[in-house]
């Protein structure tokens, strides 16, 4: 069973209350969502990193030291 | 400049984890909001929760400032605030994130601006550092926060949560 925290500020009183069936529909759909968004974000970052690593190539390839390219 | 930190309130989150966090009926008698969250995933593949105001998913908006150990980004998710601040279960074994939520003027009319601080821990080479400039553009006053991993993860055992009011005078 799965609970959620639910925190009364008015009177300190802390709860754990289990889900209901549509909490948890609701968060396996959302789940889903922002898989799809991770995964998206992912490929982004690991397309970026490999377009760095080919333009320092190119740098290193054109004469720039390690140094050099690090100070662009 | 805020001279007084009150403790409204506070959670410890217990051997079967938490699927939220949401801290309720929070009283308009100060001038900003504080949230101190330590929170592990216990699910892997995603350190991702988000933060929601009086239960509303919409009208929110961002900018993200993060570092993962290789790279640095900058993106705008045009969904839910979503630090990067709870270490997934694949992390480094018992280690936990930090996140600091700070909300000025959350009982006003105008829409409600947040920054937020967070990492996670891993022994490893990813690890986030993450800045959010975040805005819900609502003219309610915030009686209430929610706290909820990304992934289908609760907050792990021994997440904690503290909520803390600030006065200006």
């Amino acid at each position: 069973m799965t609970n959620k925290i639910v925190v009364d500020c008015s009177t300190g009183e802390v709860q754990e209350i289990a889900l209901t069936a549509e909490e948890i529909a609701e968060r396996e759909v959302m789940a889903a969502e922002y898989a799809e968004q991770k995964a998206q974000e992912d490929a982004a970052a690991e397309a970026k990193a490999a377009a760095k690593a080919s333009a320092e190539a190119k740098l290193a390839a054109l004469g720039l030291s390690a140094d050099e390219i690090a100070a662009l | 400049m805020a001279n007084t930190y009150t403790l409204i309130s506070s959670v410890t989150v217990g051997s079967g984890g938490a699927a939220t966090i949401d801290f309720t009926s929070i009283p308009a008698t100060y001038t900003d909001l504080l949230v101190k969250l330590s929170g592990r995933n216990s699910a892997s593949g995603d350190d991702r929760f988000t933060i929601e105001f009086n239960n509303s998913s919409s009208n929110l908006s961002q900018r993200r400032l993060y570092g993962e150990g290789t790279n640095v980004n900058s993106d705008a998710p045009a969904s839910a605030i979503q630090p990067t601040g709870i270490p997934q279960d694949s992390y480094t074994a018992n280690t936990f994130g930090n996140t600091e939520i700070y909300i000025p003027n959350y009982a006003s009319s105008n829409n409600k601006s947040l920054s937020v601080d967070a990492i996670t821990e891993n022994n490893a080479t990813t690890a986030y550092a993450m800045m959010v400039a975040g805005l819900w553009s609502d003219s309610a006053a915030i009686t209430s926060i929610k706290l909820t991993p990304m992934s289908s993860g609760n907050f792990k055992q021994y997440s904690t949560a503290y909520l803390y009011g600030i006065s200006n005078a």
